[in-house]
């Protein structure tokens, strides 16, 4: 059996893809193709990206339309596997095995003609040869996640998945895997990985797919998406009759994170958008302070994502 | 190499069963069972229908079903409550693949566990290599297969395999079984002990199935059962986000 070959072994497409549960829609009409090179899968909490991710991994039925890899079904299709590389988001590898038994088990199940070779390689690219014979319930979470990458890695696919692969990393370890993968995006791969996060995605991804409610919000550049977002999450400029006696009284209040006193006014972080918004007002009522003005510095991704759906 | 046993999943199973607690749970029927017989053994020798009972009755009634239970649950319902299972299907083995290792491996198990040790105990109880002995012990073998298809398969189509599985074991094959006939023909006890009991030819047994019944309906059911796991697990999905 021969399968596609060229480009169309990187693509992966879905055409007008639906999943719903009951009444409730998780994925809503969804049609894109997503080729060679990094790209992010973006939305907040719950908006359908691992719905989606899982469409595309062949591990949830499309309730309407399809979804092709490398241009076959992902559904009810193992063969699809020998081209795809998936690392789920659930932090559960077997944690009995070495890193090294984990990934020569995953070649062998790919049934790879040089099991040996292709654990070494795969092991070697996520830096993980010095931890690779101790047992994974050793492993820290950044480790875990890349034996899960080498695993993924072993038989060579042209598609990887990836269900945020940055949970639980800390900053050296999630540089090293943007490393990774924008070197796995360089040569060629196509790697789609899903985040709530901006910022990792904005040092990742060329291309992005926003998804809000279940629908494909944005879709493109990075750059020219970023465009349109005019600030960041929850930062405000307040200016007031008297600043600092605003500050003091704003650090106080559970909704305040962070204030600080600039040339320009006060610069106030507030952790819960809503209740910074109702508290404000009445908090310089009660200290007698006029505000005269409130600009938001920033708003959050999730208000960005609302706002690419509404518009 | 993609035959219907895959060595790989054998031995991940294998390991993963006995790097858990539970795996010291399997020790304890047999345990029970080869303890109580010595015990019968030497408080009365000559009893004349005890091994019947203690074999036979609670052997393949008790012991048994609930190790296939706990075995046949655990080796691959264990993978798809921790969520690892993914890994195992994100490769392109077959389905089928899965369920005869996983299926083979838990029959295995339950063989050295259950069927061993009745052999055991029927030679201690009989005195010797006796009908009653080999029939136990072809009967627990019998069981350890149908058992574990169906428990094995349990598992992929729920996720309260154990609880389903003790209700079919307790309430459908131990308390109806007793009382209605119709249920017995699609009992697994009765199938391992219609198995026993034409090698035994021991009326103690309380098997109420032919030897022919008994292999066609546990053909039956194995098959069946084996056909409609791998269904489900070819449609095995996650959970996408919360909604």
């Amino acid at each position: 059996m021969t399968g596609p070959i060229g480009r169309e072994a990187q693509l992966i497409q879905l055409a007008n893809v639906s999943r719903w549960y009951g009444n409730v829609v998780a994925v809503n009409d969804i049609t894109m193709t997503i080729g060679p090179g990094v790209t992010g899968l973006l939305g907040p909490n719950g908006a359908g990206k691992s719905t989606l991710l899982h469409l595309i991994a062949g591990f949830l039925a499309p309730s309407r339309g399809e979804v092709t890899v490398g241009g076959r079904p992902s559904w009810r299709n193992p063969e699809v596997y020998r081209k795809v590389g998936l690392v789920p988001e659930r932090d559960s590898v077997y944690a009995f095995l070495t890193g090294e038994e984990f990934v020569r088990a995953t070649a062998g199940l790919h049934q790879l003609a040089d099991v040996g070779g292709a654990t070494r390689r795969a092991i070697a690219i996520v830096d993980m040869a010095d931890a690779q014979g101790r047992r994974i319930s050793t492993y820290s979470k950044g480790m875990r996640q890349r034996i899960k990458v080498a695993a993924a890695l072993v038989h060579d696919p042209d598609v990887l998945l990836l269900d945020e692969p940055f949970n639980g990393m800390d900053p050296r370890q999630r540089l090293h895997m943007m490393d990774l993968l924008t070197k796995l995006g360089a040569e060629g791969r196509t790697i789609l990985l899903s985040s709530h996060i901006l910022e990792e995605v904005e040092q990742l991804a060329g291309t992005i797919q926003v998804i809000v409610s279940g629908r494909l919000a944005a879709s493109g550049d990075f750059r020219a998406i970023r465009r349109l977002m005019t600030s960041r999450p929850h930062v405000f400029l307040v200016r007031s009759s008297d600043d600092r006696r605003l500050g003091s009284a704003l650090i106080g209040r559970p909704a305040v994170t962070g204030v600080e006193l600039t040339g320009g006014g006060l610069q106030v972080r507030a952790g819960d958008f809503g209740a910074f918004s109702r508290e404000l007002a009445g908090l310089a009522r009660e200290h007698d302070i006029r505000l005269r003005e409130l600009l938001p510095e920033d708003e959050s991704l999730e208000s960005v994502f609302a706002y690419l759906v509404e518009s | 190499m993609d035959g219907a046993f895959n060595k790989i999943v054998a031995s991940i199973t294998l390991r993963a069963v006995f790097g858990r607690k539970r795996a010291l749970i399997f020790a304890i029927p047999p345990v029970i069972l080869i303890a109580i017989t010595l015990i019968l053994k030497a408080a009365r020798p000559d009893g004349a229908p005890w091994p019947g009972r203690i074999l036979g009755d609670f052997g393949f009634s008790v012991i048994l079903p609930l190790t296939a239970l706990i075995i046949g649950t655990s080796v691959l319902g264990a993978e798809i409550d921790e969520g690892s299972i993914v890994h195992l299907l994100a490769t392109p083995v077959r389905r089928s693949s899965v369920i005869v290792t996983k299926f083979v491996v838990a029959a295995m198990l339950t063989m050295a566990f259950v069927a061993v040790p009745e052999l055991v105990a029927g030679l201690i109880a009989t005195g010797g290599v006796t009908k009653l002995a080999i029939g136990l012990f072809i009967g627990a073998l019998a069981g350890s297969v149908i058992y574990n298809a169906v428990f094995v398969m349990l598992s992929v189509l729920t996720t309260r395999a154990i609880a389903v599985g003790l209700l079919y074991v307790l309430i459908w094959e131990v308390v109806l079984g007793n009382f209605v006939g119709g249920v017995r023909l699609l009992s697994v006890e009765q199938y391992s002990l219609g198995v026993a009991n034409a090698i035994a030819h021991y009326s103690a047994l309380n098997a109420h199935l032919t030897l022919s019944t008994a292999l066609i309906m546990g053909v039956i059911v194995t098959v069946g059962a084996l056909v409609l796991g791998t269904r489900r697990l070819s449609e095995f999905s996650l959970k996408g986000d919360a909604v």
